[in-house]
């Protein structure tokens, strides 16, 4: 009986598992092969969209040529090291203004002032005072990735459940301990949401900047193959943003389900 | 004057010592501005007592133990815990309604929180462990809180408080969101421990009949004035639903509704 069961439960298992598997991946296939028919019949002209195919060709030449690499790292180190510039300064503001009521009022309305003006717009200026330099990009993907995690870690270390917070005094807990035991894992869901959203902004503000000005890195690599009408390399480009935008978000997202295992809430069904 | 408690605990090795404290409440007043809760309260609890508070809702229970447990300073008035007017913090462990665990740390780390000064390493481990084990939670210190029953939350708060030995354990009303049966386990669980470790225990409640059970003595507190001082003077187990008991619960109830 219970053997029979098992394997109806296991025969009726399998199916299903495949099946989530492959569903979601039938409409991007559909999508790729109407696209690819659509540029072999000419529907689609080739200075406009070419084929899948031509794509993944265009991938495979600027990979092997090396440009790709050189390109990716470029960007790469632009984001990540502006990322840990503004992510690092947001951390520590929200931090400091989430514990302490003097930082606070000393500095959160400046900030929530300077967060009304968008990043981006601050280009020109930006331009004008590191030209087309590194630092401009840092600067504006620290600016932008800075707000997120800024906000959000203010208000993690805010909703810190008070409860908590007096057990803590009431069990003789140093303030050491209370920041490392307490505030900071409480707080940690949602400077997780700041880190997601500035990971976001990251990649934004870097393909502005780079296609704006650069002499190197992914942007370049898609502005100069406009110039020269190889719509395909520009393609290329755009999926490599996707690409590494994804992998950002899918690290970030392993780290937070690592991190807050204790929580019901991040434990994979 | 505590020669006795400690001869009946020779161990020196106890880090604090397993007996309870005495406790001595002189004038002890407490304001919130222009409201004051407390109005000089004058109470002597002997060591190892098991005293519960009774009172209506805002009367200031709450805000007694808070003072009992160090949280707060009262605004008059001292407060002496074998014979010492400061320093005794460590000696008292409050639990509160709520278990109040960390979500983020295991059942033995928790556990562990209430050895907030002692020992490191194994040592803290085993002795999370054994008071784990005292509330009969033994297998599950490799747990997350939030896989645990309401019951079984406030067993690992009763270990927090009981890991470090402490000399009097104050309670807030710890039962107050079971169900009537948990409850009643709870209760016993509490009576037990304080039996085995001779703790001074001072549970606030807001259910007389659960204070006559437990108690030693009852304090009906009444607008930050202590209103009436009851001695429970029955053998234990007390059973539920004796007379005796249900005579002396009459008596404070009637009290609490005179008013
Ligand atoms: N931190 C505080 N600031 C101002 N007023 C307070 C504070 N804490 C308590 N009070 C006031 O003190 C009074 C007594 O509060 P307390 O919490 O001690 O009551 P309680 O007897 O525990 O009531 P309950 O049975 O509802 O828990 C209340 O009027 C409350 O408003
Ligand atoms: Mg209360």
């Amino acid at each position: 009986m219970t053997r029979l069961s098992r394997r109806h439960l296991l025969g009726a298992a399998l199916p299903t598992l495949v099946m989530k598997r492959t569903l979601p991946w039938i409409v991007p296939l559909l999508i790729l092969l109407l696209w690819q028919v659509a540029a072999q019949t000419g529907l689609l002209r080739e200075n406009v969209m070419p084929a899948p195919t031509a794509v993944a060709a265009a991938l495979w030449k600027v990979a092997a040529n090396g440009e790709l690499w050189r390109d990716i790292r470029v960007s790469a180190w632009r984001a990540f090291t502006g990322f840990a510039i503004g992510g690092g300064l947001g951390f520590v503001f929200g931090m400091a203004n989430g514990l302490s009521g003097l930082s606070e009022k000393l500095t959160d309305s400046t900030l929530q002032m300077v967060r009304n003006i968008p990043h981006l717009a601050l280009i020109p200026l930006v331009i004008l005072w590191f030209g087309i330099g590194e630092q401009a990009k840092l600067f504006l993907v620290a600016l932008g990735v800075f707000f997120p995690v800024y906000i959000n870690t203010l208000h993690g270390v805010r909703s810190v459940d008070r409860q908590l917070l007096e057990m803590a005094r009431a069990y003789g807990m140093s303030n050491q301990a209370i920041f490392w035991r307490v505030v900071f894992p409480g707080a940690l869901p949602s400077i997780f949401v700041g880190l997601r959203y500035g990971l976001g902004i990251m990649w934004l503000t870097l393909i502005v900047a780079e296609t704006i000005s650069a002499t190197s890195g992914i942007g370049f690599m898609a502005m100069n193959a406009r110039e020269f009408m190889m719509t395909d390399v520009v393609v290329v480009s755009i999926l490599i943003y996707a690409a590494l935008g994804k992998l950002a978000d899918t690290v970030a997202r392993l780290l937070e389900r690592t991190c807050l295992s204790w929580n019901p809430a991040y434990v994979e069904a | 004057m505590n020669v006795a408690t400690f001869d009946a605990y020779p161990d020196s090795t106890v880090r604090y010592s397993a007996a309870g404290a005495h406790l001595q409440l002189r004038g002890v007043t407490k304001s919130f501005g222009a409201n004051t809760v407390l109005h000089g309260i004058d109470l002597d609890i002997p060591p190892g007592q098991f005293v519960a508070i009774v009172g209506r809702s805002g009367c200031g229970k709450s805000t007694l133990l808070r003072l009992l447990s160090g949280l707060d300073k009262p605004s008059g008035g001292t407060i002496e815990i074998e014979g010492a007017t400061t320093g005794w913090d460590d000696h008292v462990r409050l639990m509160f309604q709520e278990p109040r665990l960390l979500p983020w740390q295991r059942v033995a780390a928790n556990v562990a929180v209430g050895l907030s000064h002692a020992p490191r390493g194994a040592d803290r481990k085993r002795e999370a462990q054994e008071a784990l084990e005292q509330v009969g939670l033994g297998t599950r210190g490799g747990d997350w809180p939030s896989v645990l029953s309401g019951g079984q939350k406030q067993r690992v708060a009763l270990a927090r408080a009981l890991v470090s030995h402490p000399r009097v354990l104050a309670f807030d009303e710890p039962l107050g969101a079971l169900d009537a049966l948990t409850r009643i386990e709870m209760q016993a669980l509490i009576e037990q421990v304080w039996q085995d470790k001779g703790f001074t225990a001072i549970v606030v409640t807001h259910d007389v009949s659960e204070a006559v059970t437990l108690a030693d003595r009852v304090l009906l507190l009444d607008h930050g004035r202590v209103d009436m001082d009851v001695t429970v003077d029955l053998p234990r187990p007390r059973r539920h639903g004796d007379p005796a008991a249900a005579a002396i619960e009459g008596r404070i109830l009637d009290r609490l509704l005179a008013r």
